[in-house]
């Protein structure tokens, strides 16, 4: 199958067409012209590689009435991702090779994006002992991100031994940075709306101390870690002076963090209910700044889709999480792009090359060019459009951005050579 | 008046202040009645939605609304489908359906009457919500101020104890601001919320220095339970060094009143001398209470007095 793809314009540079034959990226160049290859037309599209998602919650096994495999990749394709890293809190949880295989089965099948499962750190997330790490990474999922994300691996015991274990994997420890003691019960970002909401407090410090932590013990014992949601100002400040120390730490922010802020709570409305919490102006300026220089390496989404009756209640009852996978790029856009922040290289390397570096995919996160695997998505970045969530292909309805008019549109998807989605639609 | 009273900042002054003048108007309207009812709502109906116990603010609601003579539905959590768990959602349609013109709805959760005004085409009155608001406490404390003291514009308010977890502090901060009274807030840092510096109210962590200073001194209730959580060391030392006695009422203005939104803990933030003393304003608090929600009810739901 060949498929020519006509005046795109790769990372947004020069106008070139893109030929895409078994899989591969087969020649980018002028006026390319290939007999019986499907034409699509890509004048004034920007070209980029296909999205990493290092964390995403696909809800199978367990919740499928929020989320499936199926729905979720959709929802990636849709977005421009071509890989997704499937979080390991289902029902049951992610903790054996058992559970891990059939995630990744489950994405094969669907075919839309590649489905990564991650492995939890610890037995049914619950903090205690070791899961058995080894066999889902030896499993037919390669296991190479272990998470208990959701829960913090509180123990500083338990997580020095997990930094160290996984090191014979070539593994990563992805750590939900959050002391559980310092936040029995938070609702929301602890400032001056949690004072006047009388909402209980989610302290920066309670991510902060934990990110300080962690940085300390992988430094110690040579592992890799990885730092999911940096939501805070002070996380910045503290991952710049590991990375300054040569700690192999990696971190991510959310496109909620670098685009929302604790303002979402006025009116209780639980849509905008998130762990961590959205913080302030301050926190959301450093999350961009750190990302354009670096020091945080990739957007991941932390999608978490839940079902209306999670999200209709009141604040205190409702489930924490967004939806992300389908408006990431346009967020990522809106923040980072058009705020002159990055251009698109640092969009591609950020959201493709890096997350898939930190989750050792070598078929993603490759550049556009001939020869590599060809995974990338064409983009639109005129269109604006107002987010409708009901036009969502997520199985929930719990999107932030719900009314707001974003920027950026994905246009097509290609995973090896095939579309997954074309003219804006999934095509299958 | 907005369609809601959801928290004290849906009151502006003009507001707020024909919320008391009406009370006022009501009262002198009972006074001397034999039959201290009226019948403005007449067949309108209130229900009391409560997710917690409160029998003395439920029952002030309802005998607020059945001296309107409103029809009064109590809704209690317990025992209801609400402990099969319907959502609050379900309950708020539920109620619409059959014809409710207010609810009235005390819940453990912060910002839950938000969550109802959205659902529901009637008026929310929200009895307290759980570490956020209770604005009708303000209001029947605003109200008993200005009986006592004749005004509230300069009036200088100690409002002491758990800010933190209080929903009573919350609205009485706001609405004696918007009254034109000073509030300070006196408690140890723990009680005191992180962002408290935001708020339109002085801060004091010793207790003895605001005393003299003060024209109210509202006690707050303080669950011995805290301290479990290490808010406080213990009750004693709590008592000690935030707790209003005899000694420290003396160090009061001759006219400075000494308020408690009840249920009080004899001996932990007040005592016993002091809530019975002549300065307590703690029982008129109570029949205040009754007014100032009908005066909210009667201008929620019948339009401003002719």
């Amino acid at each position: 199958m060949s498929v020519l793809i006509k005046g795109a314009r790769p990372y947004g540079e020069d106008v070139a067409d893109i030929l895409l034959q078994d899989g591969r990226i087969a020649a980018i160049g002028d006026s390319l012209s290939v007999p019986g290859a499907d034409v699509v037309d890509a004048a004034g599209l920007v070209a980029l590689p296909g999205l990493v998602d290092l964390h995403t919650h696909l809800r199978e096994p367990g919740r499928e009435d929020a989320e499936t495999v199926e729905t979720g990749s959709r929802a990636a394709a849709l977005g421009g991702y071509t890989a997704v890293h499937a979080m390991a809190n289902t029902d049951p949880v992610a903790d054996t090779a058992g559970v891990v295989e059939q995630v990744w089965r489950l994405g094969q099948e669907a075919g839309l994006v590649d489905v990564v499962p991650v492995g939890a750190v610890t037995v049914g997330l619950a903090g205690e002992r070791l899961a058995e790490l080894g066999a889902m990474a030896d499993s037919a999922a390669r296991v190479r991100v272990f998470s208990d994300d959701g829960h913090c691996v509180a123990d500083p015991a338990l997580m020095r031994r997990a930094l160290e274990y996984v090191k014979a994997l070539d593994g990563v420890v992805a750590q939900h940075a959050e002391e559980p003691r310092l936040t029995v019960g938070a609702q929301m970002h602890e400032g001056d709306r949690s004072a006047r909401l009388g909402l209980t407090g989610w302290p920066a410090a309670a991510e902060e101390a934990i990110i300080a932590r962690d940085v300390l013990l992988a430094g110690h014992v040579g592992a890799r870690l990885h730092v999911c949601h940096v939501s805070t100002a002070g996380s910045v400040e503290i991952l710049r002076w590991a990375k300054s120390r040569g700690v192999q730490v990696t971190a991510e922010v959310t496109p909620h963090h670098l685009l929302l802020t604790d303002e979402c709570a006025e009116g209780y409305d639980p849509l905008f209910k998130v762990n961590p919490p959205l913080r302030t102006d301050a926190d959301v300026e450093a999350l961009r700044a750190g990302l354009a220089e670096g020091v945080i390496d990739a957007v991941a989404t932390d999608h978490a889709p839940h079902a209306v009756e999670d999200k209709e209640t009141e604040w205190a009852s409702a489930r924490p999480g967004m939806l992300g996978l389908e408006q990431a790029l346009s967020v990522v856009v809106a923040t980072m792009v058009d705020t002159g922040l990055l251009d698109w290289r640092g969009v591609a390397d950020r959201m493709s090359a890096r997350p898939a570096a930190i989750g050792r995919l070598d078929g993603h996160g490759r550049a556009l060019a001939p020869g590599e695997p060809a995974n990338l998505l064409l983009l639109d970045p005129g269109t604006r459009a107002v987010v409708d969530p009901a036009a969502l292909a997520s199985r929930s309805r719990n999107s932030p951005y719900a009314g707001r008019e974003l920027p950026g549109r994905v246009v097509a998807t290609f995973l090896r050579g095939v579309p997954t989605v074309l003219d804006g639609k999934a095509t299958r | 008046m907005k369609r809601h009273l959801l928290e004290a900042a849906d009151l502006d002054r003009a507001d707020a202040t024909l919320v008391l003048d009406t009370a006022a108007q009501i009262d002198q309207a009972l006074a001397g009645r034999e039959v201290k009812k009226l019948p403005t709502l007449r067949g309108r109906t209130v229900v009391n939605l409560f997710y917690e116990d409160s029998t003395r603010t439920r029952i002030s609601f309802e005998l607020a609304a059945k001296r309107l003579s409103a029809d009064v539905l109590n809704f209690s959590a317990k025992g209801s489908s609400v402990s099969k768990g319907e959502s609050l959602k379900d309950t708020a349609l539920t109620l619409e359906a059959m014809g409710s013109d207010a609810i009235v709805v005390r819940h453990p959760a912060s910002g839950a009457p938000h969550r109802l005004a959205n659902w529901v085409r009637g008026s929310v009155v929200n009895a307290g919500d759980g570490t956020h608001e209770h604005p009708t406490q303000a209001l029947l404390d605003a109200y008993t101020i200005r009986q006592r003291l004749g005004r509230l514009e300069g009036v200088r308010v100690a409002v002491v104890g758990d800010v933190l977890h209080s929903r009573v502090a919350r609205s009485n901060v706001r609405l004696l601001h918007t009254l034109g009274a000073e509030v300070t807030l006196v408690a140890p840092p723990t009680l005191l919320p992180v962002g408290v510096g935001s708020w339109p109210a002085e801060v004091s962590y010793d207790l003895d220095a605001v005393l003299p200073k003060s024209d109210v001194v509202m006690m707050l209730r303080v669950q011995a339970e805290r301290m479990n959580a290490s808010f406080f060391p213990s009750a004693r030392e709590y008592s000690r060094r935030y707790g209003l006695d005899a000694r420290r009422m003396a160090a009061l203005g001759d006219d400075a009143i000494v308020m408690h939104p009840g249920p009080m803990n004899r001996g932990m933030e007040i005592a016993a001398e002091v809530a019975d003393s002549a300065r307590s304003t703690i029982v008129e608090q109570v029949g205040n209470g009754v007014s100032v929600r009908m005066a909210v009810l009667y201008l929620l739901l019948g339009g401003a007095p002719s």
